[in-house]
């Protein structure tokens, strides 16, 4: 039987643009389908990336994509005191602040220009199936219901992960993994637009407050919060109001957009593959557990998702066996360090605030030149010595 | 399931921003995000946990009231 494309990919973020994007450049007929109407809106983002990554997945951002650039990040601890880290030593979502409603859209271009067909307001509703094997999707949109049939289906949906819960792969999370979010975009702010703050300790218990600047008097201001932390409907809102209520820059600030979401911040996940199914982005939980930022992993993990998709339809072979390549691509990745930030994630949401407090003192000491994890060691055993116990295991 | 008890979590539309935080943190991937309509499916368990995910609070259990 002939089948509609070889891949149809679900959900138009970066992970599914990217797929789709290396997926149909190498010769694959690939179908994207999105449930919104426009690609990256509304915003569901901090929106901090770096630059390191661009280059390894064939990224080239246009300047509309780019909001704000910074020199690197500042870490604010509970009492107040803050270390400065470069844009190198920062890790993976920090250097650039981007505008998702433009970056979104540059990524489905690519995708389109590569070959891959995109249907907007295009909602999967459940799987097709032949025995255990995926066989193709049900799509609603414009048109009415349609069972479009491929060879494999790309779960790309994000934060929802239903796809791969429909073939069957088990994405739920515990209470511990996930972190619910809620972010102003604030304007009329004062703030130290270099750099991209984080807020640690109790002000956002089993998490941390976000101020990433879109320009000078612009940020996007944000909480994520554990859900095991939470007690009353709407804690995470409350937390991040009544911060910015007591921070004078903030206080005066006023909304241009609102957004909720949530991240997942667990160890990685047992498969992302099945015969004709294949999950990546968030929709495969790879959220960096320690910053809960995503779209790096995102676009990495979906560049060899497109390339052995492609290889996948020459060869027209879709089974699980054939998507193994990917399950062992992304993980020669990801794997190791998402597994580490989850543990490190695990030991962060018990320190108390005077923890964090000494942390950063500590770091301070010790120097942003001299970071090696041994100097920083060698500092805290010599400050405070009973601290190390808790680090320990992470060295 | 006890479909009566179904009825009973509610979303206010005023709150909710759609961003499927309830969606992705529910274990038994019980409910649907149609844009801007929200729905429980009757394998809901009424854990709620999807009630504490709502970062705005946007769902209740009316029994609770
Ligand atoms: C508040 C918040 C702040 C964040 N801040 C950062 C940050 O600063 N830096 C960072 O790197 N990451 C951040 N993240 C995480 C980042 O947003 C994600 O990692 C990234 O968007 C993942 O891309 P994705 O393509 O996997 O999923 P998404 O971008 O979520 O895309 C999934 C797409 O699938 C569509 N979809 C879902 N279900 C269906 C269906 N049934 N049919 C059709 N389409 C469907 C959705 O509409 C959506 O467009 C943040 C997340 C949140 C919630
Ligand atoms: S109460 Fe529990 S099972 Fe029911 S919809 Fe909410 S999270 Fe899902
Ligand atoms: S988590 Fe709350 S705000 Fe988000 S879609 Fe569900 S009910 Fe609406």
């Amino acid at each position: 039987m002939k089948r509609d494309y070889d891949v149809v990919v679900v959900g138009a973020g970066p992970a599914g643009s990217m797929t789709a994007k290396w997926a149909a450049k190498k010769g694959a007929n690939v179908l994207m389908i999105e449930k919104r109407q426009e690609i990256g809106s509304p915003v569901r983002c901090g929106e901090g990336i770096s630059k390191a990554w661009h280059d390894s997945v064939g990224l080239k951002l246009d300047k509309k994509s780019v909001a704000w650039e910074v020199k690197g990040a500042k870490l604010v601890s509970p009492n107040g005191s803050t270390f400065y880290l470069s844009e190198k030593m920062a890790g993976d979502e920090v250097g650039i602040v981007i505008d998702r409603v433009f970056f979104d859209k540059l990524l489905a271009r690519d995708a389109i220009k590569a070959g891959s067909d995109l249907q907007l307001k295009a909602s999967a509703t459940k799987l097709l199936k032949s025995g255990n094997k995926v066989v193709g999707v049900r799509v609603r949109s414009m048109e009415g219901t349609r069972d479009i049939t491929c060879g494999c289906v790309v779960g790309a949906d994000g934060f929802e992960s239903q796809v791969g819960r429909w073939a069957g792969i088990d994405t739920s999370l515990a209470p511990r993994d996930i972190t619910s979010c809620f972010q102003y975009r604030l304007t009329n702010i004062d703030q130290d637009f270099d750099y991209c703050e984080f807020v640690l300790g109790s002000k956002a218990p089993g998490g941390y407050i976000w101020i990433f600047p879109k320009n000078k008097d612009t940020a996007n201001v944000g909480i994520g919060m554990q859900l095991t932390k939470l007690s009353q409907p709407a804690d995470v809102k409350k937390y991040l109001d009544k911060f910015i209520q007591g921070d004078p820059r903030l206080r005066k600030g006023r909304p241009l957009e609102l957004v909720s979401g949530a991240v997942s911040v667990c160890a990685p996940i047992e498969k992302t593959i099945g015969d004709g199914i294949l999950l990546v982005g968030d929709a495969a939980r790879m959220i960096d557990p320690i910053t809960g930022g995503g779209i790096s992993n995102s676009c990495k993990a979906a560049k060899v998702a497109g390339e052995v998709l492609a290889k996948a339809t020459k060869e027209n072979d879709f089974s699980e066996r054939s998507l193994t390549r990917y399950e062992n691509g992304w993980r020669d990745i990801l794997e190791n360090q998402l597994y580490r930030n989850w543990l490190a994630k695990e030991k962060l949401v018990t320190l108390s605030d005077e923890t964090f407090d000494k942390v950063i003192a500590t770091l301070n000491e010790v120097g942003v030149d001299k970071m090696s994890t041994f100097a920083i060691l060698k500092a805290v055993k010599t400050r405070y010595p009973e601290l190390v116990k808790e680090f320990e295991e992470f060295l | 399931m006890d479909k009566d008890k179904l009825d009973e979590l509610e979303v206010d539309i005023d709150k909710c921003m759609h961003c499927g935080a309830c969606v992705g943190s529910c274990p038994q991937n019980a409910i649907t995000l149609r844009e801007v309509l929200i729905e429980f499916g009757d394998n809901c368990t009424l854990c709620k946990r999807c009630i504490k995910a709502c970062p705005v609070g946007a769902i209740t259990l009316l029994e609770d009231d």
